[in-house]
């Protein structure tokens, strides 16, 4: 029997199983899972209520600040700025309280001061067409700098009236005994996965990343795109901010130095692509799960903590290697 | 009346005049073949005319109504459609998710429109049915060949009621076989009512589907004449600058 046109047009080429085990999330997903079975196995610690409570909870920081980087990835760029945006905001959201303000006002000023970085960050790229990587290396810099100047580089651990209202946010498990991180955790990855998936500008953030040309072509608003997507990024460094100074109860001018960097990291393990057109909400968080779990478990198994970094680096290359292996076979 | 008209337009890039004081018009159900050697500012009228570029002097008028074009969402709006030289194809997104880029279809309503895939997914592979192409709506674009990018590249001008479609170089990189399906489909839009421009280096593909041919020289257009009355030498002539002009 002749194959019609129709039919050949309404096959589906993959079925749900091939795609999954193309799938790079998929494995690092994988990986965790046997991980997390080896140590409750092989230690005693890790699978006690407190150890998976941290793990959890130091999960969620990364995770969140992940989560925003993606947009910006999936469209081929980078912002190396995060660690710092999100020193400022905790910062803002301190010092605002410190002088007597409500919860409420220092949350808006320290989301304010994160969104207007984002701005200015995007605007750089999308309209005066400066390097990404640039832009946010020197805002990398500027923020972390105001933060100094914000709180005169001094550690900031009383916030004012509603002291312990900021604390509960951060540092609470109001629903199962989950630390309250992984609730906002859990609901920032759902609305990211649904923008992604779901809304015009998720398609369009992924046609950027595909090929810029043809999105400008075709009508879509590449540079308003681009600016929203740096805000984003911005915006999830401040929430992950304003959490993490309700969690730890305390500000010091180097929260979250480095953090770009296990960010980055955590994005790529999971799956994103840093030439753009490629990432999702589940790979973000996947991703920053793999590094915390190989970083608690080097605890526990007792290795040298001078270890972390080779087997960080490890996964990440190892991770991008699967993506390479199987891109060697479609090109052959 | 003509579709499209175009009168004086010029357009300069700093000190370099791309387009130079071009005038023509477009009949309903026409197909012009627009010729010109590289740099000639054969992209850069199109483009003019796809809502890219402003032009720098010069009036354009759509059915009559003069035609001021900001962005490409414009020049889609009036139903000027284009199909791009390089395709302007996203290949990490699917056939469909291409053919809809920038006009996506949702449903729901308020905040929480979403993509309509189902649609999306049907509505394309009517169209490549209609093309007559093996394309799948679901695969994705990385994985196509020169002829079905370039059947994305025309289902998505198929999408609404178009006037006018610029065609960019559409047989340039394709096989012989793939060049008569793009020339048939030239045919089929024309039977439609629909003008089309196409913008071709190759010489017997514009004197076979073509009713008339504009040859442009230096950003200035120097020939505007019935494929009837001229020959594939008089053009080439006119493209090298052999011939200065016609009238």
């Amino acid at each position: 029997m002749a194959v019609t046109l129709d039919q050949t047009i309404a096959q589906k080429q993959h079925t749900f199983v091939s795609r999954l085990f193309a799938n790079q999330t998929f494995w690092v997903v994988i990986a965790v899972i046997l991980a997390c079975l080896f140590l409750s196995v092989a230690t005693d610690s890790f699978a006690t209520s407190k150890n998976i409570f941290n793990i959890t909870r130091n999960v969620t920081f990364v995770a969140i600040v992940a989560l925003g980087m993606t947009f910006v990835i999936i469209t081929g760029g980078i912002d190396l700025s995060v660690g710092s945006v999100l020193c400022l905001s905790s910062m803002v959201l301190a010092v605002t309280m410190h002088a007597g303000y409500s919860i409420e006002v220092g949350i808006l000023a320290s989301i304010a001061t994160a969104l207007a970085i984002g701005a200015f960050n995007g605007i750089l790229i999308a309209y005066l067409g400066f390097p990404p990587f640039v832009v946010t290396l020197g805002m990398l810099s500027v923020a972390r700098s105001l933060a100094m100047v914000a709180s005169n580089n001094t550690v900031v651990f009383q916030f004012g009236p509603d002291h312990q209202k900021l604390l509960a946010l951060g540092g609470g498990a109001w629903v199962f005994g989950i630390a309250n991180p992984v609730l906002y955790m859990i609901l920032l990855a759902l609305i990211t996965g649904f923008i992604l998936r779901l809304t015009k500008f998720g398609r369009h953030i992924f046609a950027i990343g595909g090929n810029e040309h043809a999105a400008t072509l075709t009508g879509v608003p590449v540079k308003q795109i681009k600016v929203v997507v740096y805000m984003i990024s911005a915006l999830s460094a401040g929430i992950a901010g304003i959490i993490q100074t309700g969690w730890l109860g305390a500000v010091t001018t180097n929260l979250g130095n480095g953090m770009e960097l296990q960010v980055i990291a955590a994005t790529v393990i999971g799956g994103a692509n840093l030439a753009g057109g490629v990432g999702t909400a589940l790979g973000a968080v996947v991703g920053a799960a793999l590094i915390e779990v190989i970083r608690n478990s080097l605890g526990l198994l007792g290795i040298n903590a001078f270890w972390q970094g080779t087997f960080i680096g490890g996964a990440i290359i190892l991770a991008v290697l699967f993506d390479r292996i199987r891109n060697f076979r479609r090109s052959d | 009346m003509s579709v499209l008209e175009l009168a004086n337009i010029s357009k300069h890039f700093g000190a370099i005049q791309a387009v130079n004081d071009v005038s023509f018009s477009l009949e309903a159900g026409e197909v012009v073949g627009l010729m010109g050697d590289n740099g000639a500012g054969k992209s850069t009228l199109v483009k003019m005319i796809a809502g890219n570029f402003h032009p720098s002097h010069g009036t354009m008028r759509l059915d009559g109504k003069e035609l001021v074009m900001h962005k490409p969402a414009d020049a889609r709006q009036h139903g000027i459609e284009i199909v791009h030289q390089d395709l302007a194809l996203c290949n990490n997104l699917t056939a469909a998710a291409n053919v809809y880029l920038g006009r996506e279809l949702r449903r729901g309503f308020g905040p929480l429109r979403i993509l309509d895939y189902g649609a999306m997914y049907k509505r394309a592979g009517q169209l490549f049915a209609e093309l007559k192409s093996e394309t799948r709506p679901r695969d994705l674009v990385k994985q196509m060949s020169g002829g079905q990018r370039q059947a994305v590249a025309i289902a998505r001008t198929m999408l609404s009621q178009a006037k006018i479609v610029l065609m960019d170089e559409p047989t340039a990189a394709i096989s012989v076989r793939q060049v008569a399906e793009v020339l048939n489909l030239i045919r089929h839009l024309r039977d439609q009512g629909i003008a089309v421009v196409l913008i071709s280096h190759r010489m017997p593909d514009v004197f076979d589907v073509a009713d008339r041919v504009i040859v442009m020289r230096r950003g200035r257009k120097v020939a505007d004449k019935n494929i009837a009355s001229s020959s594939p030498e008089e053009v080439t002539g006119l493209i090298t600058g052999a011939i200065e002009q016609v009238a």
